[in-house]
């Protein structure tokens, strides 16, 4: 039987094909079995339901590059259906999750694993990532190519840096095989294993061991190397520094398939803002929340489109795991259901980059990355649609979250902005509470 | 005037006369250390829980000491493990102390600013005995106590401080205190073990804090040299290649201290390494202050508890 949804009246913006209109010009999407029938003024459909969107805009549906389920091994932390819970109810449409799980995903068993979990919570489109090398260990390849059989769509060893420059460069070669980018998690520690934040002058007051920015400047610089060597397509996962954005835009004018992202609490917090904390282990992540100008650097990347994505890191902790000493707290912070208010109010609310510009780096630009089918309202394309309200002026309150953990910096914070609905298949899986 | 505030968990967030206030009341209290009887009732009834994760035998005597002189009950906590390995995060610590209500909580631990996630859950008065690299705010204060009663002031005067500054509570609690009070702090030892970058953020005083080059230029002409313990693991951590060339280009000998002033006085927190960060007869030399540091300690101590937990 035909299914019909029509989204009446809403703001459409899809960079996909230059549909970044005026917020005062209304349109109408019209979704029939799961893919985009129609885009227009007025538009009728016999039969549709009917979702109004007045005021509201209308994107692709947003995909997080970066997240971490937790599943299996650790669903104290987060499971799949969890987190796609949290993913819908934070306007993203897909998620692509970390191998780092017990057992990893470096097998196609565990990646098949996945994404059933993922078709059973019949929410998010999960893409699962799967690992570079077996176990994570760095030691040798996993079986990459039974993994892109079973559905991975990258591979990394995120938050284990392959340090191992060899290996690294085999990888590549064999990812670019199956058509994988390798996501690259860069932090060559220069020594100081253990760091507990940013080396900077906040981290000489506080006490705490230090990461210098060249750990990950090193690592970038490296990684840019042998993708010159390789012709891979290489991605590099939570850019944090000034001098890896800069190396990172170098390697774009010389033509180099060089890509990343960025977190919100990146362009958001600073390593002050762990000084003032007070030792709150919320503020505690890898990379480190770095200097006032690495975050002018962000700004003006995230303007200059040196920078491709928005991804969150997603990271689940139980609280007990956080109630430590800030040196012996794990790294990671939650960020679905904060992620899509922190770019309206931080980005587009303050003159940093466009609404277009957002749905580019939260939508358009991930599909690309990744070769993901999304991405676009093109029709005939998937039906995944994120609608928001840039608007809508919200608090944030932790413990309403769908994610299983509650470990972020911004609970409380007031912020402008929010999703209203995520849209899968043409199936309209969350909608914000009224209020 | 009593001190305004729940906490002693650093010198980085006290005002000069908050300083002053507890270097003025320790004073009254180093004369009870000098009597017959060196008891009073001042904090009858209190309870005061010495809560060291991180082994010190002089400070939390010291602190013990300081709260039975004044007639608190005072007892002693010393987990052998850390928290993390017994299965019990440090807030499950702090709540369970919370529950038997203590007036004071020392703590010492290796991992800074874990007092300060205590603070924020117990209504007791949370004293920082040293937290990792953190600070140790009442060993500043003895020493400013023992600089002050040998110099008569501490404005103006130069102080060395030599050593690992990078992991050193000691160097950093001092460094606030002293620039506070309009000393001139100067910062010298091996290059890997400098935190630049620190002076950025001392507040603006009359003061000052800088790093030296060498240690010789940091010596040159200082009032006070503060010579900081030397960990035998930092050489493990490839900071420095032995603790011979150590002593040869770090330690503080006699030749050395010649170019300080002709009045100078050493300073160190002890326990010392003879002959590596210091030579024996420098330590037990006549412009040693060392043991004088010590009596401070249990001056200082009694005056922070009874500013914190003596009220009504």
């Amino acid at each position: 039987m035909t299914f019909m949804l029509l989204i009446k009246n809403g703001t459409i913006i899809d960079p996909s094909q230059s549909l970044a209109q005026t917020l005062e010009s209304k349109q109408d999407l019209l979704i029939r079995d799961g893919r985009v029938e129609a885009i227009g003024a007025s538009l009728e459909a016999k039969g549709a339901e009917i979702f109004d969107a007045s005021g509201l805009i209308v994107a692709p549906g947003f995909i997080d590059l970066h997240v971490h389920l937790r599943e299996p091994g650790f669903e104290y932390k987060e499971t799949i259906a969890s987190g796609a819970r949290a993913a819908v109810a934070g306007g993203f449409t897909s998620v692509c999750c970390m191998p780092n799980t017990a057992p990893v995903n470096d097998n196609s068993s565990v990646t098949s694993f996945i994404i059933e979990q993922a078709r059973a919570a019949k929410l998010a489109n999960v893409f699962p990532i799967g690992a570079i090398t077996a176990g994570s260990k760095g030691e040798q390849l996993a079986e990459i190519g039974e993994m892109k059989t079973a559905g991975i769509v990258a591979v990394s060893d995120d938050g284990k840096p392959v340090l191992d420059s060899g290996l690294m460069r085999r990888a590549m070669e064999y990812a670019s095989d199956f058509d994988l980018p390798v996501v690259d998690h860069c932090e060559d520690c220069c020594g100081a294993e253990g760091w507990a934040m940013h080396e900077g002058e906040h981290s000489a007051l506080m006490g705490l061991k230090g990461l210098p920015g060249a750990a990950e400047d090193l690592h970038v610089a490296r990684d840019i190397m042998l993708a010159e060597l390789t012709g891979a397509r290489i991605h590099i996962a939570h850019i944090s520094t000034a001098r890896s954005i800069e190396m990172v835009r170098q390697a774009k004018d010389r033509g180099l398939a060089v890509t990343c992202e960025v977190t919100p609490h990146h362009f958001t917090l600073s390593d002050k803002d762990v000084y003032e904390s007070g030792y709150d282990t919320n503020f505690k992540m890898a990379p480190p929340l770095r200097s006032p100008s690495d975050v002018e650097a962000i700004l003006e990347s995230l303007r200059d489109g040196t920078i491709d994505a928005i991804a969150t890191d997603h990271a689940p902790h139980h609280a007990n795991e956080k109630m430590l000493e800030f040196d012996r707290a794990p790294n990671g912070i939650i960020g679905l259901e904060t992620a899509v208010s922190l770019t309206l109010d931080r980005l587009v609310h303050r003159g940093v980059i466009t609404l277009a510009r957002m749905v580019e780096l939260l939508a358009v630009n991930p599909a690309k990355i990744f070769k993901l089918d999304r991405g676009t309202l093109k029709v005939g394309s998937v039906a995944d649609v994120t609608i928001f309200d840039p608007e809508k002026r919200i608090k944030v309150d932790a413990p309403k979250f769908q994610s299983k953990s509650r470990n972020m910096p911004f609970d409380g914070w007031e912020l402008k902005g929010a999703p209203v609905a995520a849209i899968v298949c043409g199936r309209v899986v969350w909608r914000a509470v009224k209020n | 005037m009593p001190l305004k505030r729940k906490d002693l968990l650093g010198i980085a967030d006290l005002s000069p006369e908050e300083i002053n206030l507890i270097l003025d009341t320790a004073e009254t209290f180093r004369d009870i250390n000098q009597r017959q009887i060196k008891k009073v009732p001042t904090l009858r009834g209190k309870t005061v829980i010495n809560l060291f994760f991180e082994a010190s035998t002089r400070t939390r005597t010291s602190f013990e000491i300081a709260a039975k002189r004044l007639s608190a009950d005072a007892i002693n906590i010393s987990p052998s493990t850390s928290s993390v390995t017994k299965g019990e995060t440090l807030v499950d610590t702090a709540m369970n102390l919370q529950a038997m209500a203590p007036d004071a909580i020392v703590i010492r631990h290796s991992s800074s600013g874990a007092p300060h996630q205590i603070a924020r859950i117990v209504n007791a008065a949370v004293v920082n005995a040293g937290d990792g690299a953190h600070e140790h705010p009442t060993q500043a204060l003895l020493d400013a106590l023992t600089v002050r009663q040998n110099k008569g002031r501490i404005a103006g005067l130069k102080v060395a401080i030599i050593g690992d500054i990078l992991h050193s509570r000691v160097a950093r609690s001092n460094a606030h205190l002293l620039s506070k009070l309009g000393a001139h702090v100067v910062l010298a030892g091996p290059r890997t073990l400098l935190p630049f970058g620190l002076e950025k953020l001392i507040a603006p005083s009359e003061g000052s804090v800088t790093f030296a080059d060498n240690i010789n230029e940091a010596i040159a002409e200082a009032d006070v040299v503060m010579m900081l313990r030397i960990q035998l693991e930092r050489q493990a951590g490839g900071f420095f290649p032995s603790l011979r060339e150590y002593s040869i280009h770090y330690g503080l000998n006699r030749r050395r201290l010649e170019l300080a002033k002709p009045d100078v006085i050493v300073l160190h927190p002890g326990p010392i390494n003879r002959g590596i960060e210091i030579d024996s007869d420098v330590a037990d030399g006549p412009f040693s202050l060392i043991l004088d540091q010590v009596a401070s300690g249990v001056a200082v101590r009694m005056a922070v508890l009874y500013l914190l937990a003596g009220g009504g």
